[in-house]
C-alpha cells in the first residue's frame, strides 16, 4: 500500500496537449475516480503512472519513491485493462500466477495465492480453463485476480467494466468497491460513466480537456460543482442550465429570458451580471407559479417519474417522485428553493457563492 | 412453399459443391497429369494416344532419376538454399514487423516505402546488376549466393506479412505483460512470439515454397553441375534433340513432395485463432 503523488505532471503528444498541470494527492487506501469525457486524458494520465506513457514533464511519485524512470514492473503496481489482457495461450490459473512466476516466487506460495484470489472470486472451478473458454463476466474477473495476487502497492483500472453488460455491470461495481473495502490498497480507476464514479469513488477527479476541473467526495461534487462543466457531467439525468441576468431589488433574483423571476441563495452576484443557473431535477417540482412550460413527454420509472418539460425551446427534466395524474400536452409551472439553485458566471463559467 | 424451398436449397447445394469440385478438378488435374506421365512406361507415352488413366504403370522413370542422373544432388542443393532462405527471412522479418509493428520512430514511413518499393521492380531489370555484385563477392556459382539473393527479395513481402501477424496481438497483452514484470524482450518471448507462432508458420512456408520453385536466378548464377538446384535440375531432363518426359515428370512428382510434407507439418499452425479469448471480442 502506497499514497500516489503527482507534482505538475504534464503530456505532449506532438503539438497536441493531451495533459497539463495535473497536481493529485492520493492517500494511502484511497480509492479514486478519474472521470470525464473521451478524450479527456484520463486514460493517458493513469498509463502515465503505471509507467506504459512517458510524461512529457513533472513528477509521480509512488510512496516515497519517485517512479518517473522506473520500468512498469518495477512499480509494484497492478492493471486491469479494459480489454482484461488475458494472455490466451495460458489458463487462467497461469494467467494469475504468471507475475508471480516472473518474480521467481516458490510455486507453493504462488498456488496458495492464486488459491485465496480465486476463492475470492469464485473463480475455484474455473482454474483450468483458457480465456477463450469464459464468459465476459469471468474473464473480467480473472483480470481482477492477477492483480490481485500481486498484492501490489497500487491497483489501476482503465474502465475495467465498460465492455459488460448493464446487469453485470452493476454486480461488478458492487464486487470491486467491496474488494477494496477488504483489501484497503490504494487504486486508481478510470471510467467515463459518471455512475460509476459516484458509487464507487472515495474521491472523483473530473477531468476535461487534460485539465483536472475539481476533486472532491461525490456528494461535494453533486452538490456543490465548481463549474459548467462539472455540474453537467456529474448526475444523471444531468443538471438544467438556463441562462438570466441577476437582478438585486428586494432581495437576489435571476429574471429569465420569458420575464420570469427566480430567487438565488447565491452569495456575490453583481446587478445585471449574466448568469447560468443549474437546476438538478430532483429540485424542481410543479407548483402554482414559476417558470411556464408544457409537458412533453411523462418516463415513469416506478420509484419516481421522470417528466420532460418544454419551456420556450429549451427542454427541463424535472422528477417527480409522487404519482401525479400528468399527461404530455399540460401546461404546468415549475418551482425551485433558492438554495438549491446554482448559479454560475455565464462569461467564465465559474461557480458563484 | 416448404417443398418449393427444399428443392431451392437441393439445387443450391448442388451448385455449390459442382462449383467447388470443377475448381479443385482445375487445379489438380496438372498435378494428376505429372503424376500420370511419370509413371508410363516409354514406349507407351507417344504410342498409346491420350489416355486419361495409364493402362500400364512402371517406376522405371523413378529409379532412374533416383539412381542414374544427379537428381538426388539437386535435391539436396534445393532443401539447404530452401531451408536457409526460410529461417534468416524468417528470423529478420519477425524482427522487423515487430518494430515496424510497436514502434514510433523516425523515418518509419519511408523504411515502408522502401520495402515496398523493392516489391515493384521486374527481375529481369536487376539482373545485370545483380549478376555483377555476385561476382564481386565471389557469390556466383555457389548456394550461399542463391540464400542471399532469395533472402533479400522476400525479406520485404515476409516483413508486411509479419508486421500484420504482429498487428493483431493487442498491444494490452505486451503492456499487461510490463506491468506483470516482463521486460519487452521477455515480454515478446513469452506472450507475442507464442502468438504469433502460426504467423511465422506460414511465412516459413511462403518463404520455403518461394526458395524451392524459383528458376530466374538459380539458372543464372549456377553453372556447375553439383551446385544446381532442381529447378535448374530440371531442365537437363531437357536434351537438344527429345525431351526425357517420362523422367522430368518424376523428378518433378519428387520435388513435390517436400512442399507437401512442409505444409501438411505446418498445417495446425496455418490455423488462426489462436488469440482468441485474449481480449473482448
Amino acid at each position: 500500500m502506497a499514497s500516489v503523488t503527482l507534482s505538475n505532471v504534464s503530456k505532449v503528444f506532438g503539438a497536441v496537449k493531451v495533459l497539463s498541470g495535473i497536481d493529485l494527492a492520493i492517500k494511502d487506501g484511497e480509492f479514486i475516480v478519474l472521470v470525464g469525457p473521451s478524450g479527456c486524458g484520463k486514460s493517458t494520465l493513469l498509463r502515465i503512472i503505471a509507467g506504459l506513457e512517458e510524461e512529457s514533464g513533472g513528477d509521480i511519485r509512488i510512496g516515497e519513491r519517485r517512479v518517473n524512470n522506473v520500468a512498469p514492473r518495477d512499480r509494484d503496481i497492478a492493471m486491469v485493462f479494459q480489454s482484461y489482457a488475458l494472455y490466451p495461450h495460458m489458463d487462467v490459473a497461469r494467467n494469475m500466477g504468471f507475475g508471480l512466476m516472473l518474480r521467481k516466487e516458490a510455486p507453493e506460495k504462488i498456488a496458495s495465492r492464486i488459491g485465496e484470489a480465486s476463492a475470492k472470486l469464485g473463480l475455484g472451478a474455473l482454474l483450468a480453463r483458457l480465456p477463450k473458454q469464459l464468459s465476459g463476466g469471468q474473464r473480467q474477473r480473472v483480470a481482477m485476480g492477477r492483480a490481485i495476487v500481486r498484492d501490489p502497492k497500487v491497483f489501476l483500472f482503465d474502465e475495467p467494466l465498460s465492455y459488460l453488460d448493464a446487469k453485470l455491470r452493476a454486480q461488478m461495481r458492487t464486487e470491486i468497491k467491496a474488494l477494496h473495502q477488504s483489501l484497503n490498497t490504494t487504486a486508481i480507476y478510470v471510467t467515463h460513466d459518471q455512475i460509476e464514479a459516484m458509487t464507487m469513488a472515495n474521491r472523483i477527479v473530473v477531468m476535461n480537456e487534460g485539465i483536472v476541473q475539481q476533486v472532491g467526495p461525490p456528494l461535494d461534487l453533486y452538490d456543490r460543482p465548481t463549474n459548467l462543466f462539472v455540474a453537467g457531467f456529474i448526475g444523471s439525468p444531468t443538471m438544467n442550465f438556463m441562462s438570466g441576468v441577476v437582478t438585486l431589488k428586494d432581495g437576489s433574483r435571476v429574471r429569465l429570458g420569458d420575464g420570469s423571476l427566480i430567487a438565488i441563495a447565491a452569495q456575490g452576484v453583481k446587478e445585471g451580471q449574466a448568469v447560468t443557473l443549474g437546476m438538478r431535477p430532483e429540485h424542481l417540482a410543479m407548483s402554482e407559479n414559476g417558470i411556464a412550460g408544457v409537458i412533453l413527454v411523462v418516463e415513469p420509472l416506478g420509484m419516481c417519474t421522470q417528466v420532460a418539460v418544454k419551456v420556450r425551446d429549451e427542454l427541463i427534466t424535472l422528477m417527480v417522485m409522487d404519482r401525479a395524474p400528468i399527461a404530455p400536452g399540460d401546461q404546468v409551472k415549475l418551482s425551485i428553493a433558492a438554495r438549491d439553485v446554482h448559479v454560475f458566471d455565464r462569461a467564465s463559467g465559474q461557480r458563484i457563492g | 412453399m416448404v417443398g418449393q424451398s427444399k428443392i431451392r436449397r437441393v439445387l443450391n447445394a448442388i451448385g455449390l459443391y459442382g462449383a467447388i469440385f470443377a475448381y479443385v478438378a482445375f487445379a489438380l488435374f496438372p498435378i494428376y497429369w505429372t503424376v500420370k506421365i511419370s509413371v508410363t512406361p516409354e514406349n507407351l507415352l507417344y504410342s498409346e494416344g491420350i489416355k486419361l488413366w495409364p493402362t500400364h504403370m512402371t517406376l522405371k522413370n523413378y529409379e532412374t532419376v533416383l539412381r542414374a542422373s544427379d537428381f538426388p544432388r539437386y535435391f539436396l542443393n534445393s532443401m539447404i538454399v530452401s531451408i536457409a532462405t526460410a529461417l534468416i527471412v524468417t528470423a529478420v522479418a519477425s524482427l522487423a514487423g515487430y518494430a515496424l509493428s510497436r514502434f514510433r520512430f523516425q523515418g518509419k514511413a519511408w523504411v515502408s516505402l522502401v520495402l515496398l518499393l523493392t516489391q515493384t521492380f521486374p527481375l529481369v531489370m536487376v539482373i545485370p546488376p545483380i549478376f555483377r555484385i555476385m561476382g564481386q563477392l565471389g557469390l556466383t556459382d555457389n548456394l550461399y549466393g542463391l540464400i542471399v539473393i532469395y533472402s533479400a527479395f522476400n525479406i520485404a513481402f515476409a516483413t508486411f506479412l509479419m508486421q500484420s501477424f504482429f498487428d493483431g496481438v493487442p498491444k494490452d497483452l505486451e503492456e499487461a505483460a510490463m506491468i506483470d514484470g516482463c521486460t519487452r524482450i521477455v515480454a515478446l518471448r513469452r506472450i507475442v512470439l507464442p502468438l504469433t507462432l502460426p504467423g511465422m508458420g506460414a511465412t516459413v512456408a511462403f518463404v520455403f515454397t518461394a526458395a524451392w520453385s524459383e528458376l530466374l536466378f538459380a539458372l543464372m548464377l549456377i553453372n556447375s553441375e553439383d551446385q544446381k538446384t532442381f529447378s535448374v535440375g530440371l531442365l537437363t531432363f531437357i536434351g537438344k534433340f527429345a525431351v526425357d518426359w517420362g523422367q522430368m515428370m518424376a523428378a518433378s512428382v519428387m520435388a513435390l513432395i517436400p512442399v507437401c510434407i512442409f505444409f501438411a507439418f505446418l498445417q495446425r499452425y496455418l490455423v488462426t485463432g489462436l488469440t482468441a479469448g485474449a481480449v473482448k471480442g
